[in-house]
């Protein structure tokens, strides 16, 4: 069996599978419940400045987004940090941490932008035998309001300064967690690794609102007839959180800074494709709150046989091994020439593909009087559609044309060499092959 | 009342008020939001979709369903409806097993269908239930027209008619409206009096006037219809059943199938409806599964259905001889009667198994005798009293196109016409077509 013990940021845990600074790493109890379970570490959830605690609205906290089968696809909250005393929950993560000292306990921090407040907590925190704090600049919602969490998010300069305050106040390791609300990810990220940070975190949650009552014309989720975004999050939000990942992991000034990726994991695949594209560890919410913490059982599995599958050790062995593969649109290979091939056994005859390719994209899927469907090669463009939207798995697959092949639909021959945008004669700017 | 399942002869009462109330109530129960919900979100919203192309009244299923699923039931309903006024009925009688759901492209894949049959009966009830009736008639034309029979057929007829802004007289030979819907089809398939519900909630579209207790032939004749109206339609179904050709067949306890249906469907109280201690239905078809399972479900010891053919031959579904089956109910096929025994009543049928030869069938000669206090014939309907002018074709009223007959300005559709299968869902398409035929033909 692969070895699934994870080092983020000196930090060790048996398993690379953390929880996410969020409700279900409020308290004690939770906790010690998620670790019963096999987690192998937690970021516990934020905690604010010494004084009287923030308050939650007494109405509903959540919305959601369903696909079929109210399967949760995506959920968005509207809480705030810990609204218990700070030392209650010092107490806690000290216990917890106590009894168990092999897990990761992370704890996160969201204190006024002022270094004073920043230099009160880092040692009552340090003195819980914490492993590490994360700066919470991404909560996007009521904290951003009091100039806290998203608002800190949005301006790197801030975060370069807190992160450099927290360097200089604390032994900890100081992982930076990122708001998606902004335009260019790569910037927090640099300013979060000039401050000195050890580790940059994301995705946070996204702006959202989940639905409007046609009723009462309230936003969801609905407080007295009022909404107020908040932060989505869950499968819905993991594509945005992949990209993201990637332009830091690839992007020259913040390659090689360690990142714990968050965004939608929920099972061990979801884990696999955030480390491939260079996390060294993936932190998860939306899917416990989903499922439970049992989930971690199929992950810690799925994780560990596919590691196997592929002879990999450790998971060092795969981590950031997609992030060569991760290019600009300019330089994909415009001599690749795939067809779309439907397998007739597997076919159900839906017509699906039919659909979308005759109403939406290139009229190149015919349909017989018996409902047989088959790709006309000459019209198809390879967009991937049909595939996309058949029920079955497998069922219509992308076959690439060998180098000396006609394509029929333009008439030209594959060619073997590879060509891109940045040379085509199509393109005002481009430069001669060399 | 002292009687039970092992009380000799014929009896009432074989069973406690709340066994029966079990035993008949609603076959399928009714999807609630929720289930209907789960069940919608299976449907693949498949393109040309092979259910409507197996629907005999060309239900838009894949649009209904995506109605259902984004929470607009009523919406779905109209869709139903626009194309099946008796989509309430037929959500709970089709075969949909032969039907949408046999070509549901999960059936084929998964063995699984979506189960569109429920789903229409959600939708339909959900409107029912809200009191509403989404149509409305057309500008009076001023035309008038004759329906004969308040079946399906002339049901889906008048409306039609009666909406295109035309004024519908509709005549039927029983008390009540409704044909086989009311009389002909099984207690649990129609609970809670829906065939009469739905036949009221369907004549609030008004302009058609319902007359009872007037059939072809003795009240009415064809050629004073003809006079009186600009068309005429007739869905008078088939009012006669076959006869066994077997010895003894005017023994006591011997009767027609769809006798029993009706004075079931009609019984206040099922604890004073007698049925044998051993029960024999002769035939092969859905009145023949009807009246077997309804027989056991009053408290017959034994229920037998024999048929003269195979299995497969068998008219009704491997779904509905499964239910069969699953009641209790012994199914014996390639067996033919030959003689009722008793004396003065029923006692015994005797049979004699059957072989195909050379593709007639043939008795084999060996014989055995099944214990019948109570015979039921489910052996088929004819035609009775038709119209001497209109012509016949294998027994029913010829009809071409729409449900056109021989003769000029009268239409035909229905069990009583060629042509369809004999089902609910066909007779409605009939009338519906008939109906648009007939306006199309007044209105030039």
């Amino acid at each position: 069996m692969a070895d699934l013990t994870s080092t983020f940021v000196g930090i060790k845990s048996p398993n690379p599978f953390w929880l996410a600074s969020a409700p279900p790493t409020d308290k004690e109890y939770n906790v010690r419940r998620a670790f019963e379970a096999g987690w192998g570490g937690v970021v516990w959830k934020t905690l604010g400045a010494e004084g009287p605690p923030v308050v939650n609205v007494n109405g509903p906290r959540y919305g959601a987004i369903y696909g079929a089968d109210r399967r949760l696809l995506g959920l968005n909250n509207i809480e705030l940090i810990t609204d218990r005393p700070l030392q209650q929950n010092l107490r806690e993560i000290k216990a917890v941490k106590r009894d168990y000292p092999d897990r990761a306990m992370v704890v996160s921090l969201m204190v006024p932008c002022e270094e004073e407040a920043w230099k009160a907590i880092l040692p009552v925190v340090e003195e819980t035998g914490a492993d590490g704090i994360e700066l919470n600049f991404g909560c996007p919602h009521g904290m951003s309001e009091r100039g806290m969490g998203a608002a800190v998010g949005q301006v790197p300069e801030y975060i370069e300064m807190v992160a450099r305050w927290c360097k200089q106040n604390t032994r900890m390791p100081v992982i930076v967690k990122l708001t998606p609300n902004i335009t260019d990810i790569r910037k927090p990220a640099e300013a979060a690794k000039r401050g000195g940070a050890d580790a940059v975190s994301l995705i946070n949650t996204i702006n959202s609102i989940t639905s409007v009552n046609l009723d009462t014309m309230s936003p969801e989720p609905s407080i007295d007839g009022k909404g107020s975004h908040g932060g989505y999050c869950g499968p819905a939000v993991k594509p945005i959180a992949l990209s993201m990942v990637s332009e830091i992991a690839r992007h020259g000034e913040t390659a090689g800074i360690p990142i714990s990726g968050i965004g939608g994991v929920t099972t061990w695949r979801d884990a696999a494709e955030f480390m491939a594209l260079g996390c060294g560890n993936v932190q998860v919410c939306t899917a416990v709150m989903t499922y439970g913490f049992k989930i971690v059982s199929e992950m810690v599995s799925g994780l560990s046989d596919w590691m196997d599958e592929k002879g990999h050790t450790s998971t060092a062995d795969f981590i950031g091994s997609a992030v060569p593969n991760v290019t600009d649109w300019q330089y994909l290979n415009l001599n690749y020439v795939a067809k779309a091939k439907i397998n007739q056994d597997s076919c159900i005859s839906c017509g699906r593909c039919y659909a979308a390719c005759e109403d939406t994209s290139h009229q190149a899927i015919a349909m017989s009087p018996d409902r047989t469907f088959s790709v006309i090669d000459a019209e198809c463009v390879a967009c991937n559609l049909c595939v996309d939207v058949c029920p079955v798995e497998d069922c219509i697959t992308m076959e690439a044309m060998q180098p000396g092949e006609t394509d029929p639909r333009t008439g030209k021959v594959v060619e073997k060499e590879y060509a891109n945008w940045t040379t085509h004669p199509n393109n005002p700017g481009a430069v001669a092959a060399e | 009342m002292s009687n039970s399942q092992m009380t000799p002869g014929i009896a009432a009462g074989r069973l406690s008020q709340d066994q029966l109330a079990q035993n008949f109530d609603d076959l399928h129960a009714p999807f609630a939001p929720h289930k209907a919900a789960v069940a919608a979100d299976r449907c693949y919203f498949c393109y040309d979709a092979p259910c409507v192309t197996a629907c005999p009244t060309d239900i838009d299923i894949p649009l209904f369903i995506r109605q259902i699923q984004t929470g607009t039931p009523e919406a779905a309903a109209k869709t139903i409806l626009n194309q099946n006024i008796l989509g309430g009925m037929c959500a709970r009688v089709c075969p949909t097993e032969t039907l949408c759901e046999q070509v549901c492209v999960r059936e084929v894949s998964e063995g699984k269908p979506v189960e569109i049959g429920r789903l229409q009966r959600h939708a339909t009830d959900t409107l029912m239930e809200a009191g509403i009736h989404p149509f409305s008639r057309a500008a009076p034309t001023g035309k008038t027209i004759a329906v004969v029979g308040a079946g399906p057929a002339g049901l889906s007829c008048a409306h039609r008619l009666a909406m295109h802004g035309h004024d519908v007289t509709l005549y039927d030979a029983r008390p009540k409206p409704g044909g086989l819907n009311e009389f002909g089809i099984a207690a649990y398939k129609t609970t809670d009096d829906f065939a009469a519900r739905e036949v009221d909630w369907l004549m609030q579209i008004g302009g058609i006037t319902l007359n009872s207790g007037q059939a072809l032939g003795r009240d009415l004749d064809l050629d004073s219809l003809q006079k009186d109206f600009d068309a005429v339609f007739l869905g008078v179904g088939l009012g006669g059943v076959n006869s066994l050709r077997a010895a003894g067949e005017e023994r006591d306890g011997v009767s027609d199938a769809v006798s029993f249906i009706a004075e079931l469907r009609q019984a206040d109280d099922l604890s004073t409806l007698p049925v044998g201690r051993h029960v024999v239905v002769i035939g092969g078809g859905m009145t023949a599964v009807d009246a077997a399972v309804q027989s056991k479900l009053l408290g017959a010891e034994h229920v037998t259905i024999a048929y003269r053919r195979d299995r497969d031959a068998m008219s009704a579904s491997r779904y509905e001889q499964d239910l069969a089956a699953s009641h209790g109910v012994n199914i014996i096929f390639n067996a033919q009667p030959k003689e009722v025994h008793g004396n003065g009543a029923a006692t015994e049928v005797e049979f004699e198994y059957t072989a195909l030869v050379d593709g007639k069938l043939t008795g084999t000669g060996e014989t055995f005798r099944v214990k019948a206090d109570q015979v039921f014939k489910a052996i088929g309907q004819t035609l009775e009293d038709a119209p001497g002018a209109v012509k016949i074709e294998h027994g029913k009223i010829a009809v071409s196109g729409a449900g056109q007959t021989s003769l000029k300005g009268v239409w035909a559709g229905g069990d009583c016409a060629t042509g369809g299968d004999d089902l609910t869902v066909t007779a409605v398409a009939e009338g519906r077509d008939a109906a648009e035929d007939i306006h199309t033909t007044l209105m030039g």
